[in-house]
């Protein structure tokens, strides 16, 4: 695994804080597992060991696992090491939000009307391509998805008010 | 013995009847197709396809279906390599070196290695199921629980131990693995735990989705960070690429003779192709003499898991064919089929329906020979992917890994945990968390735990039983082995010097 | 409210909310405009999708339906996330789901919000038969000789084999329990195919096998059928192991275990939808059930054929959940919030 810390010009979150947050945010994931573990009894019934059994051990060995590495992190004195660069995690963010947005959309305008438009959005704003291309690949990939999966294969993916007034 | 030489070369001319060849060629097409369709799959391609087969005779069907399987094998090498993102459990530890060599440029060699890797897994499989079906079926009857466990804990003992990143983040990283595993419905208690009422939580964290946001939206975001490029576009677009690998392949025959090993038992015992794959890629790292430059696109490192996984893909159809119980997802569909073609899958098949039962081993041979001539002969193509600018390809991405994600569940709440664990993915890596524990204990985390627990139900809570009868003390003592290996190994090298002649590095 | 007023609640409310009637008029039949989707609550490869997979089989391949059929898991939960589905579905009628006992149990186990009068009834197919399975190499022939092993044994030295926890196989396990005033030490595995090999392999003493499950270990001499749950033997006079046919099994009853279980294998559609609709499912199904195909799937797996739709099945299903309720109350298996 490469870090392009050295490379990366200019400031960002430090290195160092983002593996602190990492490993907080796992263990709020683990204390919420402890709390799940919980609920369903940890102790051993007559069928064995209860269903939170192994969950409630897991969870306890990511927390001091979390604790040990943060530790580490602390007793590490900061080098100043940039986790990236604001410009790097605007480019991040630039694909994490319209994906995010997709995701959620999905369910509400059907994947295939999504992709179209997630498609058109990447080609047209990263790419610069012009119009036709743009629509002709973010129209047809999505109706070669359609036949293929929904046709072929019989696979119903979700459908969206378009599909619908299309008689689907 | 004689007789069953004879019955197979009936089964080859049965196989080499055209119309049953055609089948065999679609059949593969089809797979391949449908392995690199994320979201279909064997299991679930075949399980769509079921319906066509009904008209046709039982073998011209199954030597269809094994075909499709054969495919959606092959398949799933293609998109593991070239995006990281793996359609099937197995597939996973291929990336690990493949998907590096495709960055590096050598995608025509990722791919080549592993297409023949499968072949050859395969076909090591198929001769032993040929010469020892009888001999084989007795030996998987020797699994209970706690041998099914001990195999689960050898597969992650000879994976975890020696890794370049921090001890207290593999360990982090494997165990938040095997908490997400567990959430969702428990098998032995039949209760819900850690959906805190969730309906879209009632599934767990399934792999696949796991996988595809980790690996897939991970490196997605990873690229986007460093710049709008695939760094592999200069594959090589000839069918040089092939035979010059070919060339090299050979010189790994005790790799892949051990992965093949290791597939093989792997497959008959129930434990499947998935830990298969993992141990496979974890011995060749410890034995290797370049292991430490594994995960960094050693050819070697997709040899082993891709031989090993075929091996046990293919010896898994055994147990599904003699004793009815499928060793694979894919094989429990195919085995639907036998039953609505009239026949029962069981110890007497062999004997009662010899066309069936051997026309199924010749179609695969033929089968796989046939697969990979059509795959090697596509390897350029499908390695001029690459070549696509990212902006086009990346959102075709992201709308493939989408509908893999929805079709694991039919669910759209999968689709927004896969970015989740997309994010998950790419905080991990940037901050050294390995990831491949994480995937390997939801994969077989919840298995593990279920023989876990069955061994001790039957026990009455006793952990004798995991050292009960000679052949689960036996696993247990190579999974201790495998885990300490690193200490053995440097006390023998202590004691007796080095242990040999390190290969000069290409 | 008390279990009788209950039933009948159920049975009006079903009538009311128009589920079926064969007399429903099939004149100007309602018809699928596109796919017909089949929601399996279970995995691939299970008793419910080799049926569900059947059905669609035979529709496909003798034209019965102008569209075509789709399987689709949905499996989490214990099926739970199919019958959520389904029930989410409100109106949909181009959506079926295919059952098994967890349409009782698992509501009744994971406490999650899902009845089955949430659903339309639309018809049984079938219902599966249970058989008390033992190592052809134990001594035991009858039952009787087992269950008389079983008594003269301290509590928890036997083990049974069954298919997942708090389902069919275990209420049968602790009816068992209840019959001989013995523990046992149940063990749940994935799949029913699972268990018989177990059971082969001699890691667990007895299983309650569906017959299908375990006829090929029968016939290959590995296995044992002590005695059938019905309260009838199975009408199958084919020989299968040597001498012996489905129908030399003897009933559990006979062998003086006093316990019955049939599982249903039926479907249903999404709530609200038409009596056109539904008339056109069942419709479909007695065309199904009609064909050589379906026939052989029936006799391979010793199924019972009931088949049942309208008021008839309502009652049947209402009988069933009663059942299951007493059954799963007083083996403790009820999710804790209920």
């Amino acid at each position: 695994m490469t870090h392009n810390v050295e490379e990366a010009a200019g400031s960002g979150p430090s290195h160092r804080g983002m593996e602190i947050g990492v490993a907080v945010l796992m263990a709020v994931i683990a204390i919420i597992g402890v709390i799940g573990s919980l609920q369903v009894g940890i102790g051993w019934a007559a069928e064995g060991p209860r269903a939170g059994f192994f969950p409630f051990y897991i969870s306890v060995i990511v927390l001091i696992s979390c604790a040990v590495n943060i530790v580490t992190t602390l007793r590490h004195a900061d080098d100043g090491a940039t986790f990236a660069t604001w410009g790097q995690l605007a480019k991040v963010m630039q694909v994490l939000v319209p994906t995010s947005i997709y995701a959620v959309v999905v369910p509400y305008i059907g994947i295939y009307v999504a992709s179209a438009l997630l498609i058109a959005l990447f080609m047209r704003w990263f790419g610069r391509y012009n119009w036709l291309i743009v629509a002709a690949v973010a129209v047809g990939l999505p109706i070669v998805t359609f036949v293929t999966f929904e046709i072929w294969f019989l696979v119903p993916l979700p459908k969206g008010p378009l599909e619908a007034a299309l008689g689907f | 013995m004689l007789e069953d030489i004879g019955n197979l070369f009936h089964g080859f001319a049965v196989v080499a009847q055209p119309y049953n060849l055609v089948l065999m060629v679609v059949g593969i097409v089809l797979g391949v197709i449908v392995g690199v369709l994320p979201g279909l799959g064997g299991a679930n391609g075949i399980a769509i396809l079921l319906p066509l087969t009904f008209s046709m005779s039982p073998t011209s069907a199954i030597i269809m279906l094994s075909c499709i399987y054969w495919g959606a094998l092959f398949g799933g090498a293609i998109t593991s390599i070239l995006f990281n993102i793996p359609g099937e459990p197995w597939s996973v530890a291929t990336t690990f070196d493949g998907y590096p060599m495709a960055q590096k440029g050598k995608a025509g060699e990722a791919l080549t290695a592993a297409f023949t890797s499968s072949f050859v897994g395969a076909l090591f499989a198929v001769i032993v199921i040929t010469l020892v079906a009888p001999l084989v079926a007795s030996f998987a009857l020797e699994f209970g629980p706690p041998e099914i466990f001990s195999v689960y804990f050898l597969a992650f003992c000879s994976f975890v131990g020696l890794s370049k990143e921090p001890p207290f983040k593999t360990i982090a990283s494997m165990m938040l693995g095997f908490g997400l595993g567990a959430v969702g419905l428990d098998q032995m208690t039949g209760q819900l735990r850690l959906t805190f009422g969730f309906e879209s939580l009632l599934n767990g964290f399934d792999f696949l989705i796991a996988v595809i946001g980790l690996f897939g939206i991970g490196e997605i975001l990873l690229t986007m960070e460093e710049g709008l490029s695939f760094r592999g576009k200069t594959a090589k677009l000839n069918m040089k690429v092939v035979l010059n690998t070919w060339a090299e392949l050979p010189r790994y025959w005790m790799l892949s003779l051990r992965s093949c090993l290791i597939g093989c038992w792997m497959g008959i015992s129930p434990a499947g192709a998935t830990p298969a794959s993992f141990m496979s890629y974890g011995i060749a790292k410890r034995i290797s003499k370049r292991g430490r430059f594994f995960g960094t696109g050693e050819i070697e490192g997709v040899v082993a898991p891709e031989t090993a996984a075929h091996a046990a893909g293919t010896s898994a159809l055994l147990p599904m064919i003699s004793l009815g119980v499928p060793g694979s997802p894919t094989a429990a569909v195919l085995l639907g089929g036998l039953l609505i073609w009239g026949l029962q899958p069981g110890p007497l098949l062999f004997t009662e329906q010899k066309d069936f039962v051997w026309g199924l081993i010749a179609s695969m041979y033929m089968g796989n020979i046939v697969g990979l001539i059509i795959v090697l002969t596509c390897v350029p193509m499908f390695a001029a992917i690459l070549r696509i600018p990212f902006s086009v390809i990346a959102p075709v991405i992201l709308v493939f890994c989408a509908i893999g994600a929805y079709t694991v569940h039919n669910n759209t709440f999968d689709v927004v945990m896969m970015v989740v664990f997309g994010i998950a993915g790419y905080l991990m890596k940037k901050t050294n968390y390995p990831l491949a524990p994480m995937v390997l204990a939801i994969v077989l985390g919840d298995k593990a735990e279920e023989s876990f627990r069955q061994s001790l139900l039957g026990s009455q809570g006793s952990f004798s039983v995991f050292w009960s009868t000679g052949l689960v003390s036996a696993i247990m003592t190579l999974g201790l082995i495998a885990l300490f290996w690193p200490i053995i190994q440097n006390t023998w090298v202590k004691i007796f010097g080095s242990a040999g002649e390190p290969r000069p590095a290409e | 409210m008390s279990v009788a007023n209950k039933v009948l609640t159920i049975g009006t409310a079903a009538i009311a909310s128009g589920a079926i009637a064969l007399s429903a008029a099939p004149a100007k039949a309602w018809e699928p405009s596109h796919p017909i989707e089949i929601i399996v609550p279970a995995g691939t490869g299970g008793g419910a999708d080799q049926m569900a997979r059947a059905v669609q089989g035979i529709i496909t391949k003798h034209n019965l339906s102008k569209q075509s059929v789709v399987v689709i898991n949905k499996s989490g939960g214990a099926g739970g996330e199919g019958f959520l589905d389904v029930k989410n579905s409100k109106g949909n009628d181009h959506k079926l789901i295919i059952t098994l006992s967890n349409l009782f149990t698992t509501p009744m186990a994971t406490g999650i919000p899902f009845n089955w009068k949430d659903l339309t009834p639309v018809a049984m197919m079938a219902l599966d038969e249970f058989i008390l399975w033992v190592n052809a190499g134990k001594p035991y022939k009858t039952a009787k000789d087992y269950v008389d092993d079983i008594k003269s044994k301290p509590d928890n030295t036997f083990k049974m084999g069954g298919t997942g926890s708090k389902q069919e196989d275990q209420i049968i396990t602790v009816a068992l329990e209840k019959a001989t005033g013995k523990k046992m030490t149940y063990i749940p595995y994935k799949g029913g195919g699972a268990v018989a090999v177990q059971l082969v392999g001699n890691h667990i003493d007895s299983s309650v096998n569906n017959p299908i499950e375990a006829v090929a270990h029968w016939r290959a001499g590995k296995l044992r059928p002590l005695c059938v749950f019905d309260d009838k033997k199975l009408d199958y006079h084919d020989k299968i192991a040597g001498d012996l046919a489905w129908d030399s099994i003897p009933t559990c009853k006979s062998a003086g275990l006093n316990v019955e279980y049939l599982m249903l294998r039926g479907f249903f559609a999404p709530p609200g939808i038409s009596n056109d609709a539904v008339a056109y499912y069942v419709d479909l199904m007695k065309k199904v059930r009609e064909t050589p195909e379906w026939k052989k799937l029936m006799s391979d797996g010793a199924f019972n054929q009931s088949f049942m739709t309208g008021d008839e099945y309502v009652k049947w299903v209402a009988a069933a959940e009663k059942t299951h309720e007493e059954l799963m109350r007083s083996a403790g298996f009820l999710a804790k919030t209920n």
